[in-house]
């Protein structure tokens, strides 16, 4: 019974009913992704483990061989080529722009470009830099080998969605670098080099991992620009996946797609794990 | 790079965006790279949409409008989004706003219920869906929840995206409405307000909601944009929302296509940039 002290003055009967009350009220919406929600991933769990009416780690295994693990193998590539590459870009420019005039501009930007992806992106890229893009046939890119649909083209592509998501993540955290601690390393003797080396980058680290993190999960989940863009040409998890589940499989292995879609959760969750306790150690520093 | 820079007077320089300083080369060859890159392929894609052998002409954006099939996919996008919207918000506020107020027990397992879908790709999430639409029907042949299955996936109005995307807009919706909660006195206002004999109905409706009105359009316009981008789930569930039509028009119409796309991707960032101005404002 130990409730907040603001409704010690509330009578008893009114307590105890509010309480019930905040049950029911909770229980549709922990009702609902109980059924929408855990229902399919209950199944997913459970259909990777059965080929045929049999129980068996078959799927599993299956999903570790061959083209699907070196799907498995690009797309965590991909993404990790991304998150770093990102990350480093992103806070390129947020630094250039946090203490400067386009300060506000370049955040609504990002906060709008941070949520673009999907197919629009991947047909905007086409038509610039693809075979018969405008820049390809302006700079006659297409007589020098360029070709926008391999690993390169599509992690430039990401990009373009992964670096406003890095300028809105790191800026809260360069704004807690303290121009003090500059100017106390720099009165001390340390040259640039060494105060982004000491100070600096220590400070920011847990941000930019945290960046690190986003940035691997939203290109590792991202199936829309690829499947636009490469078809199936970039070996991909999220491709193999749905190649699965529109039946593009042997008879009796559909649930591989299953098995591969557990691979990804796992994969996903062991990376955001590392971004949960960080995100409360960065806390501490951005007040 | 300047390797002896010298140190800034120091004054109050508590606040960074004070702290202006001359534009240094790297500043500026960083923007302007930047600019080329994220201008250039907008710039190009418009090109590319008004090239034409005759020199200029904005026929491609004409064609958007007489497509087959682009009135009937944009009007079933805007519909799933205003279900998802109502569903969304009908689902969380209440929870939210209970576990402010009677059962603060339960605000870790709903934070952590509404992030989890983040964890989970969406590309996963549809193949657990697809796996119980098929299988479904079998098990439960005999029994009511198969006409709910069938209506469930009628190509109509798909209820079952609905339910799809209320998932995939719950931490969005949710972190937008945990920041516009924490930003007002919940339990003061509710026990004002019960205190002066005001309706449980009445102190929802009358006194948060209206406190509450720019998170919860911030909330609407996420999810709105998310849905009207979604392309994942409706491809792989067989329905044909806009952005899945987007795709098959593809097929046949290059330059109408990436009209196309521009045109939504204006739809979306207008939407965006209402919620990125509401939020700074706000903050």
């Amino acid at each position: 019974m130990s409730r907040p002290a603001s409704t010690a003055s509330a009578p008893v009967p009114g307590r105890s009913r509010r309480r019930s009350r905040g049950w029911i009220a909770t229980a549709p919406l922990l009702a609902f992704v109980a059924v929408v929600f855990g229902a399919p991933l209950v199944v997913l769990l459970g259909g990777t483990f059965v080929r045929q009416g049999r129980f068996t780690g078959e799927n599993l295994a299956e999903s570790l061989q061959g083209a699907y693990l070196t799907a498995l193998i690009g797309s965590v590539k991909l993404s990790a080529t991304v998150a770093v590459l990102g990350t480093v870009l992103g806070v390129f420019l947020a630094q250039a722009v946090v203490a400067s005039r386009l300060r506000e501009a370049v955040l609504t930007a990002s906060g709008v470009l941070a949520n673009f992806g999907g197919v629009p992106l991947a047909f905007a890229w086409i038509a610039t830099l693809g075979n018969s893009g405008v820049v390809t046939r302006v700079l006659g890119l297409g007589e020098h080998g360029w070709s926008l649909y391999n690993f390169w083209g599509l992690t430039l592509v990401y990009l373009y969605f992964s670096i406003p998501l890095t300028v809105l993540v790191v800026t809260p955290a360069l704004d807690g670098l303290r121009p003090q601690w500059r100017e106390a390393a720099l009165n001390n003797g340390a040259s640039a080099w060494q105060y982004w080396r000491y100070v600096g980058v220590p400070v920011l680290a847990p941000s930019l991992l945290g960046a690190v993190v986003l940035l691997f999960g939203s290109a590792f989940a991202a199936y829309a620009t690829a499947a636009a863009m490469v078809g199936t040409t970039v070996p991909l998890v999220t491709l193999q996946i749905a190649n699965a589940l529109t039946g593009n499989v042997l008879i009796g292995h559909e649930n591989v797609a299953l098995a591969l879609s557990l691979d990804m959760i796992v994969i996903a969750g062991l990376v955001m794990a590392v971004y949960l306790p960080l995100q409360r150690r960065s806390a501490r520093w951005l007040r | 790079m300047a390797a002896l820079t010298p140190a800034p007077i120091a004054g109050d320089a508590s606040s960074a965006p004070t702290r202006r300083e001359r534009p240094r080369a790297w500043r500026v060859a960083v923007l302007g790279l930047a600019a080329l890159y994220f201008l250039v392929p907008l710039a190009a894609s418009f090109w590319f949409t008004v090239d034409d052998p005759q020199g200029f002409s904005l026929d491609a954006y004409g064609q958007i409008f007489s497509a087959p099939g682009f009135a009937s996919s944009l009007l079933l996008s805007l519909g799933l989004a205003v279900a998802t919207i109502a569903v969304v918000l009908l689902l969380t506020l209440p929870a939210m706003l209970a576990v402010r107020l009677g059962a603060p027990r339960l605000r870790p397992v709903l934070e952590v219920v509404c992030t989890l879908p983040l964890v989970v790709p969406p590309i996963t999430f549809v193949a657990g869906i697809g796996t119980v639409l098929r299988f479904g029907p079998e098990y439960l042949a005999t029994t009511p929840f198969y006409r709910t299955i069938i209506a469930l996936q009628n190509p109509d109005f798909p209820v079952v995206l609905v339910l799809a995307y209320v998932v995939l807009a719950l931490p969005y919706v949710h972190r937008s409405l945990d920041a516009g909660l924490r930003a007002i006195d919940v339990r003061t206002l509710v026990e004002a307000a019960r205190n002066c004999g005001a309706s449980w109905p009445h102190v929802v409706f009358r006194v948060i909601v209206p406190n509450l009105r720019s998170a919860l359009a911030g909330a609407s316009f996420l999810t709105l944009a998310l849905v009207l981008g979604e392309f994942t789930v409706a491809r792989l569930l067989s329905f044909q929302p806009f952005p899945v039509w987007i795709v098959y028009i593809s097929g046949s119409q290059a330059q109408v296509s990436v009209a196309v796309s521009l045109f939504s991707l204006l739809l979306t960032w207008l939407v965006l940039l209402v919620v990125s101005v509401a939020g700074r404002k706000r903050s």
